[in-house]
């Protein structure tokens, strides 16, 4: 009998999952959005690591500085090839938590929000990553990246290309302060969602939630 | 640890009366704002809208405060201004709308944070109600929310020349008749008569007055003068300069001034200033320079001269006439002085000319757009002659073209430092040498050749036989028709100085020498605009038109298609050109150099709407000419 035994998660999980229960708010303008970076020790989401967490909320368009998260995680795995990128040292001066706190306060804020990341695909596969090491279920949340959202802004040309953070911030006259670390990344790519998303209600009267999230099945892709 | 937070109170800081913050207030507050995104025409607020429970301050981009019943921009905030605190502080209604003018960043601050870490803190507190109070004092609607950190610009007029007004005002009696008044201004030849009482004026009647209400029958001409004149009348003191009467006249919508002794309608009548009177002032100064101009026998007596130039220059600019009209004035000016200063050489010089030539100025004087007096460029070309007097012909005009430029030296024109005038050999040629040499430039374009182009392709007959200078040009679009690449080339050149579009967030400063930090509004805004333009009418074979405003206005009529991106470059380069004028005069330099911590929040904005003019043409040059390839 012990198969259909239901899982015994922790509180923090059950908390997490019971946003689920109700149903997605549509419209837009009721819909929290939490945009999220994470800074890694590479790019292999089963063998890497994550540094640091950074996330800032909008709520009815509005970014919401106080509602935004910044954690720092203690570290056993270290790639010294992306110090370079980040800047984060294993022992650096910020406080630094264990992967399970970390990871409790992440889902602890976000709830049912909608994710929002550049190429979010990656640090979802990072998260899910660490939620796998604590035996725990993947993530719940409907998800944007604000890659696929340019890609919906433009005509037919261009459909598949990819677009760097770096590259779309220009485009859109972005300045780049704190790039590459998990908040000023996570700011960026905000003003860069708010800024796609008014062009595309500009488009589209009526733009709701579906319009703009990614479809479940290109979330696995890498 | 809050990052963004950080970021926020780093921005804010910069501006009172964030500045006065402790640094746990101002964190406090960073950590707590929220940020909006406005697309360009959105709203912040509207008037008709409950005020909401923030204020706001511009973070990027520009906020225009509208008055909603005219619609008309009462104010423009831009990076560090603050909107929308007024109706928070008195708990009334919105007074204007706040409408993005373009896409912005704008941090919204609840006003619990105010009460809490803004108003609690003296300084700032203090800071906020005396910005309230002065503009209270300085006569502004005292619950328009104006932005407190704007510093107006106002036009300074002490420099302006004091109006001359007609000290022998003609005046009456309250109880003269309106038909012995109408007699005395017909005998004295005036449109107008003042009614005073002790010496004090009370009224006014004018011509149209007379034709409104007497001629229509509907006053009697036996009814006394009060029953007429307008009353009371706008008085000043003496020393009225003519920008303030003229605006004066404007605001009252009327054309008569009475000067008083105070300037008040308590002190006595001295004189009175009419709209002809300012007419008169206005036109007659640059045609009396001109006529001055004539009759001047040295060159010291024309320096002179430049120097009233100058003065009516500023007088220009104060009144902001339109500056394409001042530029015009001013370089027909200074073309009369540099022709009057060749033939005082020309007379100097024991023997005639061996054969005709002209006297060509180049650069910014060619293109009619030096307002203040910079280096001379110039270059001098002579009629063909035979190879063997070649030699002596070269050598009578060099000895002229000298004489020419200590002449316009001792005006004011300095030398230039790269020696590119009439009196150095390599400038001063036979027209077929002449010939020879801007072919060689358009067939090998390298970098001095393309300088040299740009330089002397804007070229203006000032002085002698103008066929010569005709033949030049014609010759140039002939040669630029059979090496086409060369137009490729000039592009490229056009294209060196981007726009400097991030401005606002990393100033675009000189980082070394002399003007370091400072801002190089003729390399980095003002060329691009004219290199620009040059290249486009060059390719589009029109005759020489070298004037920048008017090339772009041609270029506007050939190319319908691209009418508005023309008509931005047009207006942003009178912009710059009016603003390196002031910079310059106020300065006493070339206006060159811009230290930008000294800009006013509405010049900013002006400079920065010119930059996306130079940002579209250069787009338009770099599709045109298939630059991308070449780059």
């Amino acid at each position: 009998m012990g198969w259909f035994k239901k899982h015994t998660y922790p509180d923090f999980w059950n908390t997490y999952a019971d946003c689920f229960k109700r149903n997605q708010e549509q419209n837009l303008d009721n819909t929290r959005f939490v945009v999220f970076d994470t800074e890694t020790t590479g790019l292999n989401p089963k063998t890497d690591r994550i540094l640091s967490i950074g996330t800032i909320a909008i709520n009815n368009y509005a970014i919401t500085v106080s509602d935004q998260l910044e954690i720092y995680l203690e570290q056993d795995i270290f790639n010294t090839e992306t110090v370079k990128i980040h800047g984060l040292l294993k022992t650096g001066t910020s406080e630094k938590v264990t992967e399970e706190t970390a990871i409790t306060q992440f889902l602890n804020h976000i709830n049912n929000a909608v994710l929002v990341a550049h190429h979010v695909a990656f640090d979802i596969a990072m998260i899910n990553a660490c939620l796998k090491r604590m035996a725990l279920p993947k993530l719940k949340n409907n998800i944007i990246d604000t890659g696929f959202l340019y890609r919906k802004t433009l005509t037919s040309v261009n459909q598949n290309s990819h677009y760097s953070l770096d590259e779309l911030c220009e485009k859109f006259n972005i300045p780049l302060h704190d790039r590459h670390t998990a908040s000023g990344d996570a700011y960026i790519t905000a003003i860069l969602f708010l800024k796609l998303v008014s062009f595309l209600k500009q488009q589209k009267s009526g733009l709701q939630l579906s319009d703009i999230t990614l479809p479940k099945n290109r979330i696995g892709l890498l | 640890m809050n990052t963004i937070a950080l970021r926020i109170s780093d921005f804010l800081k910069q501006f009172p009366p964030f500045s006065m913050l402790t640094q746990e207030q101002l964190l406090a507050i960073s950590g707590a704002v929220n940020i909006i995104h406005i697309e360009t025409e959105a709203y912040v607020f509207k008037t008709t809208e409950p005020i909401k429970n923030a204020f706001y301050v511009v973070k990027e981009g520009a906020i225009g405060l509208y008055r909603e019943e005219t619609n008309s921009l009462v104010d423009k905030c831009d990076e560090g201004d603050i909107f929308g605190l007024r109706a928070l502080i008195r708990q009334g209604n919105y007074k204007l709308t706040a409408k993005a003018l373009e896409e912005s960043i704008v941090y919204s601050v609840s006003s619990e944070l105010l009460e809490a870490y803004i108003t609690t803190n003296i300084e700032a507190n203090k800071f906020l109600m005396q910005s309230f109070a002065s503009n209270t004092l300085l006569g502004q609607d005292e619950s328009l929310p104006k932005p407190i950190f704007a510093k107006t610009t106002l036009t300074d007029f002490n420099d302006a020349e004091t109006a001359n007004y007609s000290k022998n005002p003609i005046y009456c009696n309250p109880k003269t008749s309106i038909k012995e008044a109408a007699k005395i201004m017909t005998n004295n030849r005036v449109g107008s008569i003042i009614i005073t009482e002790s010496k004090k004026p009370i009224g006014i009647i004018t011509d149209k007055d007379l034709r409104v209400k007497i001629a229509t029958g509907q006053v009697s001409i036996d009814a006394p003068v009060t029953d007429i004149m307008s009353s009371p009348v706008i008085t000043y003191a003496k020393n009225i300069s003519v920008a303030e009467a003229q605006i004066a006249m404007l605001q009252h919508k009327i054309t008569h001034l009475c000067i008083t002794t105070d300037g008040t309608t308590n002190g006595d009548l001295t004189g009175i200033l009419s709209e002809h009177d300012i007419l008169v002032i206005r036109e007659n100064n640059a045609s009396v320079l001109v006529k001055e101009i004539k009759r001047s026998q040295t060159p010291l007596e024309l320096k002179h001269i430049r120097m009233r130039c100058e003065d009516l220059l500023k007088r220009y600019l104060n009144q902001n006439l339109p500056i394409n009209y001042v530029a015009k004035i001013i370089s027909a000016i200074n073309n009369n002085i540099i022709k009057h200063a060749i033939d005082l050489a020309v007379k100097e010089t024991s023997s005639n000319p061996p054969t005709s030539f002209a006297w060509m100025s180049m650069g910014s004087q060619g293109r009619q757009e030096q307002l203040l007096l910079t280096d001379q460029d110039n270059f001098l070309v002579f009629e063909n002659v035979s190879e063997s007097e070649y030699n002596n012909t070269q050598k009578y005009f060099l000895n002229l073209a000298k004489k020419i430029t200590t002449n316009l030296n001792t005006v004011g024109f300095e030398y230039c430092p790269a020696n590119m005038m009439g009196s150095n050999p390599k400038w001063c040629l036979s027209l077929s040498q002449w010939q020879s040499q801007f072919k060689k430039w358009i067939a090998q374009p390298d970098q001095d050749n393309l300088l040299l182009s740009t330089i002397f392709f804007d070229f203006d007959f000032v002085y002698g036989n103008k066929a010569l200078a005709d033949n030049l040009s014609e010759n140039i679009f002939e040669a630029i028709e059979s090496h086409d690449i060369f137009l490729n080339y000039l592009g490229l050149n056009a294209l060196k100085n981007p726009p400097p579009l991030s401005f606002f967030r990393n100033f675009l400063v000189e980082s070394s020498g002399e003007h370091k930090d400072q801002f190089d509004i003729k390399a980095r805004a003002m060329m691009p605009l004219v290199d620009a333009a040059r290249l486009l009418m060059l390719s589009s074979k029109t005759a020489s038109i070298n004037n920048t405003v008017a090339r772009y206005k041609k270029l506007m009529e050939l190319e319908p298609q691209n009418k508005d991106i023309y008509e931005a470059c047009l207006l942003g380069f009178e912009d710059l050109l009016r603003f390196r004028t002031l910079q310059g005069l106020k300065h006493n330099d070339s206006g060159r150099f811009i230290d930008l911590q000294q800009l006013s929040k509405a010049d900013r904005l002006e400079l920065k709407s010119s930059f996306k003019a130079i940002k579209s043409v250069q787009e338009l040059i770099q599709t045109r000419f298939k630059l991308s390839q070449l780059m």
